[in-house]
């Protein structure tokens, strides 16, 4: 560049360049900080939306929270017209709903999984590990309506009378499963949540179980184990934290899910013994609710009901979290 | 003795391996039955008037018109605002602050929010959007969006970034390119496809999102435009988007709820019409991601 400059030259040229050559890096540090602060605000940013969203709910909530206080997580009255509200069939149907979501997803989620890992044939595994990827996209809402115009029909005219009279006579599974088939209840909404997180927990646990080294599984088979040993007994504990890690992201998924339970829940606020009953959660209830809300208390009740929520899947989430690093860690996967 | 236990395990294993076939069958058998169920009735009110007319009150006939449009003017505008925060915010992570404390802190926090309740985002907005200007308006159902486009695009774009070899990075510092520049014009560039997945997946993600729009967008049976006249004769109309405005999501769950036949068809016909626009969202971006050049 400064090469080719005549002797003559060479005082004039040489004060030039310097004189350029100090302005371009001052531009370009200057570029560099700019750029660099740049993507730190935005880093922050995403702090700054969390302590938000906290913050505002606070906000929110505050007047519901200093009119009922702790009492509020375990009273069940909510009743809008004397403004006495308590959260408990809310929290309650929010718990009972992605247990049972969770009970009858995490063993078929992990079936799927084994099945595509060992037992697929290779033609098919693409295709349907595919399909189980995409269908863990498909929004909730579409579970929702199918839920609500498809599943609780036949279920309030099938299912239902048939476990009602199947348990009708057994101590405690009675009062489970009794009364009236409604078809829409805190069993359905489990059910609908399951059938959503199942592809999620499916695609987690194929990934988890793919960071098995095949050394192991072919050491184990070399010694003779069958695959439901080498399933049970060398991958499932070496991947163990990921799966669970896995279930508990799919757990957080099914506690704040909204729009497919609104739709199936019944949106009642009592407990009751019995699953088959309506009940309500705590998403649906705001979702249900919110915008017709009116009154000192009603809205701030619903806004502590959401913080409650954040509070608790707050806490599944970041346990999820620890434990699929935990796994990453492990395995080497230096690349987080 | 021996060839009793032989014979033990080969049935457990057996028993085993069935139930998890007997698994698999029906997880797939339960979502192939949604999508059936999902084309046969979305089938029946599709035809052109969903795209031309407006949403019908109970009782009448119309189409889907508004709330297509309303969701793809929310959705375009909140992946505008909310990716060059996401990608910026994954370079961060990515390049600079690798293992700053800082970095730990919003890895953890990203992570969080990626599969936070999307109807406290919503209640979120709702605080900080709606309550202090008294109304429900097309830009706080944009603002929620695009707090939900943020975190996808964070994480991909970090995940991305951390594919692309040192090496690289190295050869253009050892030329005596600036940092920034490395970044914009070598790491940015052998990521891009990775990026733009991120992007893809984060639209099909809020493409359906219903929960965050409920009481920040709001709904609206019509169009609401706003009015912009230049000079006497000349007058240019726009979506008004401080008024609410309707999204194809919003619009399913009420007139799924609603009391008309007429409107549970339509209803399911945007069903339909989301579905498609996802997964064919989900497919580009696979295809993107397998053409990534690593």
């Amino acid at each position: 560049m400064y090469g080719c400059n005549p002797m003559v030259n060479m005082d004039l040229s040489e004060t030039v360049a310097a004189t350029s050559r100090d302005a371009t890096l001052r531009r370009f540090t200057l570029g560099d900080r700019r750029f660099r602060l740049m993507t730190q605000l935005a880093a922050f940013l995403v702090v700054a939306i969390f302590a938000g969203i906290i913050v505002t709910l606070y906000i929110g909530a505050a007047p519901a929270i200093k009119a009922f206080g702790w009492d509020f997580l375990v009273t069940s009255t909510w009743n809008p017209v004397t403004e006495k509200f308590g959260a408990f069939p809310l929290i309650y149907g929010t718990l009972v709903t992605s247990a049972l979501a969770m009970i009858v997803a995490v063993p078929v989620g992990i079936g799927i999984a084994i099945f595509l890992t060992e037992l697929c044939p290779r033609q098919l595994k693409r295709p349907i590990g595919i399909a189980v990827e995409l269908l863990a996209g498909i929004p909730s809402i579409i579970y929702g309506i199918w839920g609500f115009f498809i599943f609780a029909p036949f279920f309030q005219s099938t299912v239902e009378p048939w476990l009602i009279s199947i348990f009708a006579n057994i101590p405690v599974l009675e009062d489970m499963f009794a009364g009236p088939p409604y078809g829409i209840g805190i069993f359905t909404a489990a059910l609908i949540l399951s059938i959503m997180i199942l592809p999620f927990i499916s695609a987690v646990t194929r990934d988890v179980f793919a960071t098995v080294p095949p050394i192991l599984k072919e050491a184990a088979y070399g010694l003779g184990c069958t695959t439901w040993e080498v399933m049970w007994r060398i991958v499932l504990p070496y991947s163990r934290s990921g799966v669970v890690g896995g279930a508990m992201l799919a757990l957080g998924r099914a506690l704040g899910e909204t729009m497919a339970v609104t739709f199936v829940v019944g949106n009642a606020h009592h407990i009751n013994m019995s699953l088959l009953a309506p009940g309500t959660t705590i998403s649906a209830a705001i979702a249900n609710e919110f915008s017709e809300a009116l009154g000192e208390l009603y809205i701030p009740s619903l806004i502590y009901a959401g913080l409650i929520l954040f509070f608790i899947t707050f806490l599944v989430l970041a346990a999820a979290q620890l434990m699929l690093r935990s796994l990453d860690r492990r395995s080497g996967g230096g690349s987080k | 003795m021996n060839r009793a236990l032989y014979t033990r395990r080969r049935v457990r294993n057996t028993i085993f391996l069935t139930l998890s076939v007997a698994a698999a069958v029906f997880g797939i058998a339960w979502l192939a039955l949604i999508l059936y169920s999902l084309v046969t009735q979305g089938i029946q009110a599709l035809s052109l008037n969903v795209f031309t007319e407006m949403t019908p009150a109970q009782g009448s006939s119309g189409g889907l018109s508004n709330a297509i449009a309303g969701s793809l003017i929310m959705s375009t505008l909140a992946v505008i605002i909310g990716t060059p925060i996401g990608i910026f915010g994954g370079t961060y992570l990515a390049e600079y602050g690798r293992h700053s404390g800082l970095s730990v802190i919003v890895r953890f926090i990203n992570d969080i929010l990626l599969s936070a309740p999307s109807i406290l985002i919503g209640l979120f907005v709702y605080q900080i959007a709606v309550a202090p200007m008294h109304g429900f308006s097309a830009w706080a159902g944009v603002l929620a969006l695009s707090v939900i486009v943020i975190p996808v695009v964070v994480r991909t774009t970090e995940n991305m970034l951390l594919l692309v070899p040192n090496t690289l990075r190295e050869a253009a510092a050892a030329l005596g390119t600036p940092r920034s520049h490395v970044i914009r014009t070598v790491t940015w560039r052998a990521a891009r496809a990775g990026i733009v997945t991120g992007v893809l997946l984060a639209v099909a993600r809020i493409s359906g999102e219903t929960a965050p729009l409920l009481f920040t967008a709001l709904g609206n049976l019509g169009w609401s435009n706003d009015t912009l006249s230049i000079g006497k004769n000349l007058s240019i109309s726009y979506p008004a988007m401080d008024a609410p405005m309707a999204s194809l999501p919003k619009v399913i769950f009420d007139f799924a709820g609603s009391a008309d036949d007429g409107l549970h068809k339509l209803a399911w016909t945007g069903a339909l019409i989301i579905t498609f626009a996802v997964l064919t969202l989900s497919i580009v971006a696979r295809v993107f991601e397998s053409q990534r050049e690593l």
